[in-house]
C-alpha cells in the first residue's frame, strides 16, 4: 500500500484502517507478530491480516468482525492523531479544486500541523509533483516527517522547520499554488508571492476569523494578487430514516371513504405495510439532518498571481 | 473567427502570444491590450456626504440624457471617460457617502468599460462557468459538489476509474485533470455515444485520451451475465487482422503527436486542435452523403472507411469490456440524469473491494432509496448522504458581509466504500452457480425500470 497508490493485499508495514461500524474506525500499523485489541476481540496481524485482501471481513477472537480498509487521505483525516486543529475533507476538496491542483503541481503549505491537508495534497500532485511544507514547531515537523516516511510518500514532500512569516517557504519561483493556515497569514503573503512561479499561480488562506480575512485581503491586494475571493463551505450530512407519523383522530375513522382517499393521495413506500387504518400512521423515508452540525470551520480566501 | 461574449463581438487574433490572465479591452472588432493595472481613478472628489438624509430621488440627478450618452458611445470615446462624464454630471454624487460613491463608480465601470481577461481552462473555471451559464446541462451540479466528488472518490494518478455521467463531459474532464494522464478511465454512456462537449474545453493533450475508454450502458447487463463476448466479437478472422493493422498505425501516429504536444503544452493549441478535428469528421460525414449519390468508387472507399471506423470502435469496445471484466476498478463516479439505484447496483460489480464510490443526484429522494437498496445488497460500508452549502463573502474595509447563500440547487451526494461482498444470505444450502444467478436476476429487474 501507499497513500498514493492502491494495493490489493495487506502487507507487513502497511498502515491500514480498522472499520468497526457506524463510522467508528482507527488506523493500525501492520506488523508481524503484533496484535490489536478491539471491542470485538483480538486481531493477530500475522494470521488475520497479512496476505488478506483490503476490504476483507476479519473475524476477531470474540466472534465479532471488522473490515480492514486501504488507507486514503480521507480515511486518514478521520483517524489521524491530532497535534493541532485539522482541516476536514469538505474544506480540503474545495481548496484542492480552487488551487487547480493536479498531478505535477508544486505546492507550498504552512503550517503542516497534523498533516491532514498534506496527505490530500500529496495524493493529488503525485507522482510528478511535490509538496513543500513549513512547520515552525519542531516536534510537529519531526512527527510529520516520520508519518510521511511510514506512509510511503516521503519522496513527494519536503518538511522544513522554520517560521514562514520570517523566513518564507525556502523555495522561490517554483510553486503553482500556496496554502496558508497560520494565525497571521498577512505576514506571509509576500513570501507566498515569491514562492509562486513567475508566470503566476494560485493562493489560498484559511482563517477562522473575519478580521484575519480582512487583513489578508488587504495584503493580497497590496502585493498585486487578483481575483480575490472569500468563501465558506459547510457540510450537511443526513441520516436516512424511516419515519412514521400518526394520523390525528378527527372523529372520521368510521367513514370508509375519507380514509381510503387519504391512502391513495399519500403513496407510502412499497415496503411499508398498509397499517394506516389500524394504527393510524403513515410511513415514509426521510433524510434527517444530524442534531448538531459543524456551523463554521474557517473562511477560505483565494487569489491569483498573474 | 468572430466570437460573441456578453453582447460584444471580437476576434481572438490579437490575444495570441500573451500570457494567461492578460486583460484586454474591446474596441470595434479587434482586441486591444491595455495595461495590466489601470491607475486607480484617484478620488479627487474627496467631498463626500455622511448619510442620505438629503438625497431625494427625483429622477433628475443625472444631467446627461440617454441620447447624450449614446452619442458619446457612438463617437467611440473610451469607457473610462464616459464614466468620468457621468460622475461630473451627477448632482447627487458629491452628497453620497464615500462607500456609495465607490459603488456608483464600480457599477458604471462595469457597464461602460468592457474588459476581458483570458484565462487557462481548468476544472475550477469550467465548473463555475457551467453552473452559472448552463446548469441544466450538468444536472445542476454545483462546483463545490464536484470538488467533493473528486475528493470522496479519491481520484488521483494511476487509478482505474469508472465514470457514468450526463454532465456534458464536465465530470469526465474533472476526473481526467486529477489523473493527469496516468491510469485509465472507462466512461459508461447511454445512447449512441459519450458526450464530451465540456471535456474538449479543457484542452487536454492527446495522450490523455489514450487510456480513456468508453462502454455502452446498454451492454452492461450482458457483460455481467457473461453473454457479452459471443454477441459482439467480430465474426470473421480477416476483420480482426485488419483491425490490428489499423490500430498499429494509429498508435504510431499517437506517439508522434505525443511528442509534439509535450513540447508545446499551451492549452490553446490543444484547444484549437479539437474543434478542427470535429469539423473534419463533420466534413467527412457530409461528404459521405454527397458521394453516395455520385460516384461508386468513392462510395466504396467511404464504405471501407466507415467499416474501418466501426472496427476501430469495436476494438475499443472489446478493450473496455476486458478492463471492466477484471472487476478491479479503483472507484466509481456517477452523475447523471438517470435514477441512480439501478446504475449503482450494476456498476458496483466492477469495483474492487475497499474502494470509494460517489453518486451525485440533483434530488435527495432517489438517493434515500439508493441508500436503502445498497444496504440490502451489502458489500458497502460507511454510506453517507450529504450536501454542501457554499457562501461567498464581500470583504472590503468596514463593509464585509456574506454575498449570497447557495443552498439547495447544488445537489446531493451518496458516498461509501466497497468491501468484499458476503456470499449471499441464502448461501447455506445453494450451490455456487445458483448463488451467482439469484442476485443477477434481481438486478435485472431493477435495471429494466429506467432504461
Amino acid at each position: 500500500m501507499s497513500f498514493v497508490e492502491y494495493g490489493d493485499t495487506i502487507k507487513d508495514g502497511d498502515t491500514a484502517i480498522v472499520f468497526l461500524g457506524h463510522e467508528s474506525m482507527f488506523p493500525i500499523k501492520v506488523q508481524h507478530g503484533t496484535v490489536t485489541q478491539t471491542k470485538y476481540g483480538v486481531i493477530r496481524h500475522s494470521t488475520d491480516l497479512i496476505g488478506k485482501k483490503y476490504g476483507s471481513k476479519v473475524t476477531c477472537s470474540k466472534g465479532g468482525w471488522v473490515f480492514i480498509l486501504h488507507p486514503t487521505p480521507e480515511l486518514w483525516t478521520m483517524n489521524l492523531p491530532h497535534r493541532t486543529q485539522i482541516l476536514y475533507s469538505t474544506d480540503i476538496s474545495i481548496i484542492t479544486m480552487m488551487l487547480e491542483l493536479k498531478p505535477g503541481s508544486i505546492v507550498c503549505e504552512s503550517g503542516t500541523g497534523s498533516g491532514s491537508l498534506s496527505h490530500a495534497l500529496i495524493r493529488t500532485v503525485a507522482p510528478t509533483g511535490h509538496l513543500y511544507t513549513v512547520e515552525f514547531h519542531q516536534q510537529r515537523a519531526e512527527k510529520a516527517r516520520e508519518e510521511f516516511r511510514e506512509h510511503g510518500v516521503e519522496h513527494l514532500v519536503t518538511v522544513t522547520n522554520q517560521d514562514v512569516c520570517k523566513n518564507g517557504f525556502g523555495v522561490s519561483n517554483i510553486a503553482d499554488a500556496v496554502f496558508l493556515d497560520i494565525p497571521s497569514p498577512w505576514e506571509a503573503i509576500g513570501h507566498a508571492k515569491s514562492a509562486l512561479k513567475a508566470e503566476g499561480g494560485r493562493i489560498c488562506s484559511f482563517s477562522p476569523c473575519i478580521e484575519q480575512v480582512q487583513r489578508t485581503c488587504l495584503a493580497m491586494e497590496e502585493y498585486g494578487f487578483t481575483e480575490i475571493n472569500t468563501l465558506e463551505i459547510l457540510l450537511r450530512v443526513y441520516n436516512v430514516r424511516t419515519i412514521s407519523l400518526q394520523i390525528p383522530d378527527l372523529g372520521k375513522a368510521a367513514e370508509d371513504n375519507s380514509s381510503t382517499d387519504f391512502d391513495s393521495s399519500n403513496p407510502s413506500h412499497p415496503g411499508s405495510p398498509c397499517t394506516n387504518l389500524q394504527q393510524g400512521t403513515v410511513q415514509f423515508k426521510s433524510g434527517v439532518p444530524l442534531r448538531e452540525v459543524v456551523g463554521h470551520t474557517g473562511y477560505l480566501t483565494f487569489a491569483t498571481k498573474s | 473567427r468572430k466570437i460573441i461574449f456578453e453582447k460584444q463581438w471580437f476576434y481572438l487574433d490579437n490575444a495570441i502570444g500573451h500570457i494567461y490572465g492578460t486583460t484586454f479591452e474591446v474596441t470595434s472588432g479587434g482586441n486591444l491590450q491595455p495595461k495590466q493595472e489601470v491607475e486607480e481613478t484617484t478620488t479627487e472628489t474627496k467631498e463626500a456626504g455622511t448619510d442620505n438624509r438629503n438625497i431625494v430621488d427625483d429622477g433628475k440627478s443625472q444631467k446627461l440624457t440617454h441620447d447624450d450618452i449614446k452619442a458619446l458611445k457612438d463617437k467611440g470615446i473610451k469607457g473610462q471617460e464616459i464614466v468620468q462624464q457621468l460622475i461630473e454630471n451627477s448632482t447627487t454624487f458629491r452628497d453620497k457617502t464615500e462607500f456609495a460613491q465607490d459603488k456608483y463608480i464600480k457599477k458604471k465601470k462595469k457597464k461602460y468599460e468592457a474588459v476581458i481577461t483570458i484565462v487557462k481552462p481548468s476544472t475550477r473555471i469550467l465548473s463555475t462557468m457551467y453552473y452559472a451559464r448552463e446548469p441544466g446541462k450538468i444536472n445542476h451540479l454545483r462546483y463545490d459538489t464536484l470538488a467533493q466528488m473528486l475528493t470522496l472518490g479519491n481520484v488521483h494518478a494511476g487509478n482505474k476509474m469508472i465514470v457514468m455521467e450526463t454532465c456534458a463531459g464536465l465530470v469526465l474532464g474533472a476526473v481526467m485533470e486529477r489523473m493527469g494522464g496516468y491510469g485509465s478511465i472507462i466512461q459508461m454512456y447511454p445512447g449512441g455515444g459519450p458526450v464530451r462537449a465540456a471535456t474538449s474545453c479543457f484542452g487536454f493533450p492527446k495522450p490523455f485520451f489514450d487510456n480513456l475508454h468508453e462502454f455502452p450502458l446498454s451492454k452492461v447487463q450482458s457483460l455481467l451475465s457473461g453473454t457479452f463476448t459471443t454477441e459482439t466479437l467480430p465474426a470473421e478472422p480477416e476483420e480482426n487482422a485488419l483491425v490490428e493493422e489499423e490500430s498499429n498505425g494509429l498508435t504510431e501516429e499517437k506517439q508522434t503527436s505525443l511528442q509534439e504536444t509535450e513540447e508545446e503544452p499551451t492549452t490553446e493549441t490543444a484547444m484549437e486542435i479539437n474543434p478542427t478535428e470535429e469539423q473534419d469528421t463533420m466534413d467527412v460525414n457530409a461528404e459521405d452523403v454527397e458521394f453516395k449519390e455520385n460516384k461508386e468508387k468513392d462510395n466504396k472507399e467511404n464504405v471501407r472507411e466507415k467499416q474501418m471506423k466501426q472496427w476501430e470502435r469495436r476494438k475499443k469496445l472489446i478493450e473496455a469490456a476486458a478492463l471492466l471484466k477484471e472487476k478491479n476498478a479503483d472507484g466509481l463516479i456517477v452523475a447523471s440524469k438517470f435514477h441512480p439505484t439501478p446504475l449503482l447496483l450494476s456498476l458496483l460489480e466492477f469495483v474492487a473491494p475497499s474502494r470509494p464510490f460517489v453518486v451525485y443526484c440533483q434530488y435527495k429522494e432517489p438517493l434515500l432509496e439508493c441508500y436503502t437498496k445498497l444496504r440490502e445488497r451489502g458489500g458497502v460500508i460507511n454510506l453517507k448522504l450529504s450536501e454542501t452549502w457554499l457562501r461567498n463573502y464581500q470583504v472590503l474595509p468596514d463593509r464585509s458581509h456574506p454575498k449570497l447563500t447557495m443552498s439547495g440547487g447544488g445537489g446531493y451526494l451518496l458516498s461509501g466504500i466497497t468491501v468484499v461482498l458476503e456470499k449471499g444470505k441464502s448461501d447455506s444450502s445453494n450451490p455456487e452457480a445458483l448463488k451467482m444467478e439469484e442476485p443477477s436476476s434481481k438486478r435485472c429487474k431493477l435495471q429494466d425500470l429506467p432504461c
